[in-house]
């Protein structure tokens, strides 16, 4: 009977749970990046997907239109991208997990909703599939050039948590860690892929909902009259309540004090934009995941993320066979930025190479958490394909000298 | 101002045949008879979507006039810089050529991302043409639906299933929006009536001022209908009354064109297999809400524009 997405359609309609609760589709499956960031969302328990067409990442809003219907859940197409990052921001204010998906394009209209969500800590996911760019770019290839915009995109000071899958399989893992975190540290999480990744069809394994973690809402337990919306706990992060249960709650943009009512002090200001941005600092050892392969005795390491991590290897198992001792440092998670492991490592390291799809983003990062002490260099690549492996060997085998 | 084919045929194409558009694309066609109808200088202003890409394929252009692509959202307000600039080099006295203005965008870059840009633009009171597209969905990145596909139709962010039929909404009316503004002159469109399209876009390019032209262009992909069908299917949704075609000059409404017999909209529907789920028998009550607020639309139109309403006996 339908005309559209019979294939994909079929893919989920087979699987004997995708109309319960949970609606995990446990087992194995072919999938594509954008398909596995929907169905990790779907068992992270998100319900409400609020979004905007855009190459490479329509799959995903295509995806949740079709799933979310069965499972009680809303897809909407809003009527652009500073729509969609609002509505999920009221969503996840109804209490529901939400999220939005797009391109850079759509991630520069987003931004300023990005930052109302991290002044009024609101919990939610956002994934950009980076395509070539500036502007409209190249929407059909891509690129890893938004490294910076995501950190950096919305104006004034805040600290992020950025999520770089190189697979379907992290698409699906990293987009359920990507609601955990976001839901414990009330911010909205970025999930940085790219469109090679986000249209990579793959074999993912789907787990046991019993084996899925899913951080749940971190909902008050205080009766209405003795609670305070942004009143910290000890990790630095308020506990919240939703829209309509009976907790008197003022969201705002503006600065405000512990009750959420706008407080125009510089005192005010102080205590919010420290606190938004410790509970982050003060956090990192379990938000940063890192991936580390021979680093015990390298003088060389290379640093890589996202797809460009696909490519490394070659590279590095290239260099070895000659001899030189270079070790993998993958990061999973971009933002918050592990300096302080990278500076450990640097104690011995003599030389880092940073391959990256951008013309120096993240190298940047690794040069201050290096110091002068070691010689850090990009390998850029302007977007539309891969490193070829043979280039970053080159300047594995140049920096050693 | 009669349209003459023979003097049309010999006319330069300003759009260069070679794009890479389907054939039986129906917003082609659309866009070519709108420059058909323009003599002397113009500039175009193109939003992101299907066109700007099948017509700007690297390394080549299908334009034969200064051609500016802008993101998505923003037809209408590059050309209203461009406008603007041009009547500032004409005060100045560096220019003094009389130089048109069409600002195109797809239904997606009209009715959704870009109706702040167009609204502004239209208050402003630049001196411009935007002429919408409309095929209904978002067709350059894989048919999802716009606040133009119209209800009941299957897309891929509107997917018909044992849910939901499709899209749950009604189609926005832009062209009632735009007459809204009070801009000097708005109209509807569509491209197999190339006569009545032509010299609609002469007419407006002859007023001075903010204009408005929305055009219903098939895509075959999307409405899922055979290519070579792509005209006979605007074709029936004028004779349904499902696109009137009218005009708004200075705040008086007219009707251009009034099918003589009725045709049920369910005519219309059967062309695409985008409404296939309509016109099965459980969804009866579905087909009948749309017949009626096609019905309902048109009575409005009609005493908009002081036309009575003839005896018909509605289908069914």
């Amino acid at each position: 009977m339908e005309v559209y997405n019979k294939g994909i359609r079929k893919s989920f309609e087979t699987q004997p749970h995708y109309r319960d609760e949970t609606s995990i589709l446990t087992g194995e499956h072919f999938w594509q990046g954008d398909i596995a960031i929907a169905e990790g969302a779907i068992a992270a328990d998100c319900r409400f997907f609020a979004g905007y067409p855009i190459t490479p990442a329509s799959e995903i809003a295509e995806r949740m239109a079709l799933r979310l219907p069965y499972i009680g859940g809303v897809y909407i197409q809003m009527e652009d991208e500073l729509a969609s990052m609002a509505a999920i921001l009221g969503g996840s204010w109804s209490g529901v997990k939400s999220m939005t998906a797009t391109s850079g394009p759509g991630l520069s209209l987003m931004l300023e909703n990005f930052g109302l969500g991290i002044m009024t800590e609101t919990p939610c996911v956002i994934v950009n599939v980076q395509r070539g760019s500036p502007s409209t770019g190249l929407p059909t290839f891509f690129a890893q050039a938004d490294m910076m915009q995501a950190r950096w995109g919305s104006h004034g000071d805040y600290e992020v948590i950025a999520l770089a899958p190189d697979s379907p399989q992290e698409c699906f893992g990293l987009t359920i860690k990507a609601f955990n975190l976001s839901e414990k540290y009330r911010l909205p999480v970025f999930i940085l892929t790219d469109g090679l990744v986000g249209h990579m069809t793959e074999k993912v394994v789907v787990p046991p909902p019993d084996e899925i973690e899913v951080f749940p809402r971190r909902k008050t337990q205080k009766p209405p009259d003795q609670y305070l919306p942004y009143q910290p706990e000890d990790d630095l992060v308020p506990q919240m309540a939703n829209f309509g249960e009976g907790y008197r709650l003022h969201s705002t943009g503006l600065t405000h004090d512990e009750r959420g009512y706008p407080d125009m002090t510089i005192e005010a200001q102080d205590k919010l934009i420290r606190r938004l941005i410790n509970k982050i600092r003060t956090n990192v050892d379990d938000i940063i995941m890192v991936e580390e392969q021979d680093l015990e005795d390298a003088e060389v390491v290379v640093v890589s993320y996202g797809v460009t991590s696909r490519v490394v290897p070659l590279a590095v198992e290239k260099a070895r066979k000659e001899g030189i001792k270079v070790g993998q440092l993958r990061l999973l998670t971009v933002w918050p930025f592990p300096e302080e492991r990278i500076a450990q490592i640097a104690e011995k390291a003599k030389a880092w190479v940073v391959p990256e799809i951008n013309l120096g983003q993240m190298v940047r990062e690794v040069e201050r958490a290096v110091g002068k002490a070691s010689k850090v260099v990009p390998v850029s690549h302007a977007g539309g394909d891969v490193h070829d492996p043979d280039d970053i060997y080159k300047v594995i085998t140049e920096v050693i000298q | 101002m009669a349209i003459k084919l023979k003097e049309l045929s010999h006319k330069k194409d300003l759009l260069a045949p070679g794009h890479r558009c389907c054939a039986g694309c129906g917003s082609i066609l659309s866009v070519k008879e709108v420059m058909m109808a323009v003599d002397g200088p113009v500039v175009v202003s193109f939003a992101t979507g299907c066109l700007e890409v099948a017509t700007t394929i690297f390394p080549y252009t299908a334009w034969r006039v200064p051609y500016i692509h802008c993101a998505f959202e923003n037809s209408a307000s590059v050309m209203s810089g461009v406008e603007a600039a041009y009547q500032s080099l004409k005060k100045q006295g560096k220019i003094d050529k009389e130089i048109k203005f069409i600002a195109f965008g797809g239904d997606g870059g009209t009715y959704d991302i870009g109706l702040q840009a167009l609204s502004g633009a239209m208050e402003r009171g630049h001196d411009m043409l935007y002429v919408c597209y409309d095929n209904e969905a978002y067709m350059n990145t894989g048919i999802q639906r716009s606040s133009s596909t119209p209800r009941a139709a299957a897309t891929s962010t509107s997917p018909a299933g044992t849910v939901l039929p499709g899209k749950t909404q009604f189609r926005k009316d832009l062209t009632k929006i735009m007459a809204a503004h009070g801009i000097p002159y708005v109209a509807q469109a569509t491209p197999d009536r190339w006569r009545d399209l032509i010299s609609k876009v002469k007419k407006a390019l002859e007023i001075k001022g903010p204009k408005f032209i929305n055009i219903l262009s098939s895509c075959f992909r999307g409405w899922r209908c055979a290519p070579e069908k792509s005209i006979e299917v605007t074709k029936l949704a004028v004779q349904t009354r499902f696109w009137p075609l009218y005009e708004v000059e200075y705040g008086k409404w007219k009707l251009n064109y009034k099918p003589k017999e009725y045709v049920p909209i369910e005519e219309w529907l059967k062309t695409q297999r985008r409404f296939q789920h309509v016109l099965k028998p459980e969804n009866k009550p579905l087909l009948e809400e749309i017949q009626k607020n096609v019905d309902q639309r048109w009575e409005e139109l009609l005493q908009l524009c002081g036309e009575s309403s003839p005896e018909v006996t509605p289908g069914n």
